[in-house]
């Protein structure tokens, strides 16, 4: 019986310190890896500081993309119909990125403000609206340039 | 008409999964033979009805009969045949039934391989099986029926989404779908074990290749994905810790700590209740892949179809298969009662460990991807957990994981004395450290601390997998020649050596990849070249061609090394012409030691162009090193251990 019960401890010793060990790993990770989004207008109140990583979307303003002479930097501006952000992003841009397309960009601040993206997402779906996109759209109360789809179709 | 026959098929194979899980069920607790029996007919009925319905609709696709909705949605005359074929699965109604074919297809293969199952086992076997077809043939019927008509008929379809016109897409989802649905048997199995209060060897020996067969196809699936996204999204990445590639990799984790822990439980008879437990983790991790990935509350690349109505009945299903199991798991688990013991330093100790790093690497995997979504229900500011989280907590776990690795294939079972074991390995650890620290040195001239620990890592699996071949035969007497020594080992032992070995070869692709992988996105003109790695991509042209349903512009780049041409890639972007979506189709020159890999941007002015070049080295080692892992697990599916048993119990059915 002693056996048995060392084997149950061995059992529960290890699942334990396993479980503990993971927790510990787990909340440090989140600590430090955690990513916020931010629309446009909140942006201004949030109070971000120059080092720290965020992601940023919005609608790409029509009119608005500018590339440098360098062939490969590209400038435009983000919105959420409230607020308004310059980006900057030295890369090839995603298939889908355009002009009044919503798009996440996950970046940091310079000391202008200008938000220098070093990833662009957008969605392989013209009809696509990243959701907190959509969300941000609707809670500075705009109204949508762009449909969603309700539903489906792929 | 065809679309009216799938339809009234799959009602049909409804019907048949009605009784598939109920009649067996009351046979088996009534001791009635016949009612038993229902159970493989009514399978094997079912399988054939949701064929039919399958066929049925890949007709639709191939004849382009737009007067059904979704065919309409998802393809075009201008589609070529072989993705008019895989747009079958290509959207969420047509995946689901794919998801019910496959499900349908391992009962059937149940129904048919287990003669030799006790008779009352098979049938709570395949009755549970029948009541997961009816949930999700209900789902299909209620909530995304495929054969549903579009009235007036479209002219023309709406295509296939372009991202999906890849030969890696026509079987990526078969398989990764064969082998979430197919942990649907250990699931039935473990189900069936708790109904019946028993679970003695045998059941094990039942249950292992079915196990390890689902975990195969998981295998594949999963790497068939990573290679998809790699050469089709552009980015040159293999693994984005996406929530849908980590949907896949939950159950693979918990898959592979069950075919472990299932191992201990046949040689030890010991772990039962654990083994059942991660029985039902498993395929409650499938149940919850399939919801992350068709609801879409997760923002992912890959999930495509969304609604809420969909998402809430699989989330139901999910709470009801979860729910009963485990409160079933609860009432009846403590009659399984262990035989056997075991020490502290035992091969029993060292596969628990194993078990508790997989499952606990699961968790954080499962936490980070349900994240965003406690988030969302507590009105929490939007935040995103990627790829840093993954790897802070992942690599971590896995490090002693692969330590263990090399530990547990040699160490014996009960007892082992550590200083043993050590002193056996000691010879191959110093071999392993050396060759951490000189192979990055000797091909790149360069060294990092975590290179060294990933090589050294890779190092030690393979070359304790190669000494535990040598050793297998260590104890024959001088009287049986090797080969035939050999030849007596069980074909399990060579599978998960195998496995093993192909893990240290993924190891090595994924320690390269990321510490030595060099990249470059720059505009050129015509004549001018980028270099990247010692290899120089000089722009030759852009020019216009002409594809099946799609026009391109198309680069072409020669790629030189030390003046000498190598190769000439011709990347592509594509505009396909019914969805009007840009594509980028990179171009890449695969090599065993590295990948050359160049995607086409913008143009920037008349004959300048953006370039995206990446060098990836031992890229393909990566995917190589999953296919060993799932050949391993073929050949100990395979084990005669599995099949005797067959021969020498009389058939009665």
């Amino acid at each position: 019986m002693a056996t048995k019960r060392k084997q149950r401890m061995i059992f529960v010793i290890v699942l334990i310190s396993g479980f503990a060990a993971a927790t510990a790993l787990a909340l440090f990770a989140f600590q430090k890896n955690l990513l916020y989004f931010y629309s446009p207008s909140q942006l201004a109140e949030a109070g971000i500081t120059q080092d720290q990583l965020f992601r940023l979307g919005g609608l790409v303003v029509e009119g608005s993309v500018v590339r440098m002479p360098d062939g490969i930097t590209t400038q435009f501006s983000l919105t959420d119909l409230q607020g308004h952000v310059g980006v900057q992003y030295t890369g090839l841009l995603p298939d889908l990125f355009r002009e009044g397309q919503g798009i996440v960009a996950q970046g940091k601040l310079n000391a202008d403000g200008l938000f220098v993206a070093q990833e662009v997402l957008a969605k392989h779906d013209e009809n696509y609206m990243p959701p907190e996109v959509a969300e941000a759209l609707k809670a500075a109360g705009g109204e949508h340039p762009v449909s969603i789809p309700k539903t489906t179709v792929k | 008409m065809i679309p009216e026959i799938g339809h009234f098929a799959l009602v049909m194979a409804l019907c048949l999964a009605i009784a598939q899980s109920s009649i067996p069920l009351i046979g088996a607790s009534t001791n009635n033979a016949n009612w038993m029996a229902v159970g493989r007919s009514t399978a094997i009925g079912q399988f054939l009805f949701l064929l039919l319905a399958f066929v049925c609709l890949a007709y639709s696709f191939v004849v382009n009969d737009f007067s059904v909705l979704y065919v309409a949605n998802n393809s075009n005359t201008a589609l070529p045949i072989q993705y008019r074929i895989s747009a079958v699965w290509g959207a969420h109604e047509g995946s689901l039934l794919l998801w019910v074919l496959a499900l349908s297809g391992w009962s059937f293969a149940v129904a048919i391989f287990s003669r030799s199952l006790p008779q009352d086992l098979l049938a709570r076997v395949l009755s549970v099986m029948g009541m997961i077809s009816i949930g999700f043939i209900l789902f299909t019927l209620a909530t995304s029926n495929p054969f549903d008509r579009l009235f007036p008929a479209a002219l023309q379809g709406r295509d296939l989404n372009p991202l999906l016109q890849d030969p890696g897409l026509v079987i990526h989802p078969p398989m990764l779908y064969m082998g979430y649905v197919g942990f649907s048997v250990a699931f039935a199995f473990a189900i069936a074990a708790l109904i019946s209060g028993e679970l003695d060897s045998a059941w094990v020996r039942w249950s292992r290749p079915w196990a390890n067969l689902a975990w195969v196809f998981l295998t594949i699936g999963i790497a068939l994905g990573s290679w998809w996204a790699y050469h089709e999204l552009g980015w040159g990445g293999w693994w984005f810790w996406d929530p849908v590639e980590n949907a896949s990799f939950m159950p693979w984790l918990a898959g592979t700590a069950l075919i472990h822990s299932l191992a201990v439980t046949e040689k030890r008879s010991t772990f039962k209740s654990w083994t059942i437990l991660l029985s039902i983790i498993v395929f409650s991790l499938s149940l919850l892949g399939t919801f992350l990935v068709r609801s879409g509350v997760l923002v992912s690349v890959h999930s495509f179809a969304s609604d809420p109505a969909r998402g809430v009945y699989i989330l139901g299903f999910l709470a009801v298969v979860v729910g009963s199991s485990l409160t079933l798991y609860a009432w009846r688990a403590m009659r399984f009662s262990s035989t056997s013991q075991y020490e502290i330093v035992s091969k029993e100790t060292m596969l628990l460990v194993n078990n508790v790093l997989l499952i606990v690497a699961m968790l954080t995997i499962l936490i980070g991807t349900l994240y965003p979504l406690f988030e969302d229900a507590l009105g929490m500011p939007k935040s995103s957990v990627g790829a840093p989280y993954f790897e802070a907590v992942f690599v971590p776990l896995m490090l002693p994981l692969v330590f263990m690795m090399a530990l547990g294939p040699v160490a014996k079972w009960r007892r082992e004395k550590l200083g043993e074991l050590l002193n056996r390995l000691k010879v191959l650890a110093a071999l392993a450290i050396v060759v951490g620290v000189v192979l990055p040195l000797a091909i790149y001239g360069n060294n990092t601390v975590m290179t060294a620990v990933g090589i050294a890592a890779a190092a030690w699996v393979i070359l304790s997998s190669i000494f535990a071949v040598v050793r297998l035969t260590h104890k024959r007497d001088a009287k049986t020649s090797l080969l035939k020594a050999y030849a007596k080992v069980p074909k399990a032992m060579y599978g998960m050596l195998l496995a093993h070995f192909g893990m240290g070869i993924f190891i090595i692709g994924v320690v390269f990849t990321s510490a030595f992988s060099e990249q470059a996105e720059q505009a050129v003109k015509v004549g001018e070249k980028i270099s990247v790695a010692g290899y120089d991509f000089i722009l030759e042209g852009v020019g216009p061609v002409k594809g099946p349903n799609y026009d391109a512009m198309r680069g072409s780049i020669r790629v030189e090394k030390e003046q000498q041409l190598l190769i000439t890639l011709l990347p592509e972007k594509r505009i396909y012409s019914v969805q009007r979506n840009a594509m980028t189709e990179a171009s890449i020159y695969t090599g065993v030691f590295a990948d050359l890999y160049v995607a086409l941007g913008e143009p920037v002015t008349r004959n300048e162009w953006g370039l995206r070049v990446y060098y990836r080295p031992f890229i393909q080692w990566i995917w190589v090193g999953c296919l060993l892992m799932a050949l391993g697990g073929i050949v100990g599916a395979l084990d005669r251990r599995y099949r005797a048993q067959r021969k020498t119990k009389p058939v009665n059915a």
